[in-house]
């Protein structure tokens, strides 16, 4: 099972279905109750999850998903197309929830070195990889192994969680990624890349020996 | 290359990105480094996982909108055109 979480770029779309989709923005910005509702029912569980996703709190990710829908009406009339409707909505949904996020109180965020990999002077690994020998899709094929996994991607400290998150998960690009998180590329990138070593640490284990 | 060398490349080398003669220079340290190897090859499944940690119904593109949302939403759009 897995689950395609960015939809394909609205030129690969049926001609059928780029044309519902603009007759669908149409009623939208002639602001028809109706297509706003059909709206929510058709693609608010797909925001919803993406709430769920980044949030990982029920009750923010509602919230979040409402200020989507605020945020759509007030977007639909610069909504030009160039975009699949769905990968548009999906930053509406992205960004509502990063808004949220800010809102939370503020805490110190504990520093993510202890999960780096370290070296030897020489520039050896300190202490030597082994292989983990099972696939992603073997390990994670338990629900509650991907309880576990998710539960380490919401320790790693925040900033690095947010960047996993957006990259790795959501899918954005690096420049997306930078723009919606005012941070520069190449901080993204770095931050990325710690953020998966650490998260990488956190796995070991699980992976090695197959023991949660 | 060092393999302290190789784990700053890394996101490079898994996304593609590796210019090709650092990239030659990158494959060959991993052909005389097994730990290397294990590590990259970790790195890759660690980002497999995150992806596949969130493969449940609540986190699918097709998950269900709560009706009492949808009606907040609604509601609240309502409010919106009033104020």
């Amino acid at each position: 099972m897995s689950f395609m979480r960015t939809p394909p770029k609205r030129a690969d779309l049926p001609a059928d279905d780029r044309s519902v989709e603009a007759a669908m923005m149409a009623r939208l910005r002639g602001r028809d109750p109706a297509a706003f509702e059909e709206l929510v029912r058709r693609h608010g569980g797909a925001m919803l999850a993406v709430a769920r996703r980044l949030l990982r709190n029920e009750d923010d990710a509602r919230d979040a998903v409402q200020d989507a829908f605020v945020s759509v009406l007030r977007a639909v009339d610069g909504f030009r197309g160039d975009a699949q409707l769905s990968t548009w909505l999906h930053r509406i949904a992205v960004n509502a929830a990063l808004m949220r996020l800010r809102q939370r109180p503020r805490q110190t965020e504990r520093t993510i070195d202890p999960l780096l990999p370290q070296f030897l002077e020489d520039g050896h690994q300190m202490q030597p990889a082994r292989a983990w020998g099972q696939s992603a899709e073997e390990v994670l094929d338990r629900e509650e192994t991907r309880r576990t996994v998710r539960q380490m991607i919401d320790e790693l400290p925040e900033s690095y969680r947010i960047v996993l998150q957006l990259r790795d998960i959501e899918e954005l690009s690096t420049a997306e990624t930078a723009a919606l998180l005012q941070m520069s590329e190449s901080a993204v990138k770095v931050r990325l890349h710690r953020a998966r070593q650490a998260l990488r640490t956190r796995l070991d284990q699980l992976f090695s020996t197959g023991a949660l | 290359m060092t393999c302290r060398e190789v784990f700053e490349f890394l996101a490079d080398y898994t996304a593609g990105e590796l210019p090709t003669a650092q990239r030659e220079v990158f494959e060959r340290h991993l052909s005389l480094c097994p730990p290397c190897v294990a590590y990259v090859e970790s790195y890759r499944t660690t980002i497999q996982a995150g992806r596949k940690a969130f493969d449940d119904p609540e986190f699918a593109p097709n998950a269900p909108i709560p009706e009492e949302l949808v009606r907040a939403i609604l509601a609240s759009r309502s409010r919106g055109e009033n104020s």
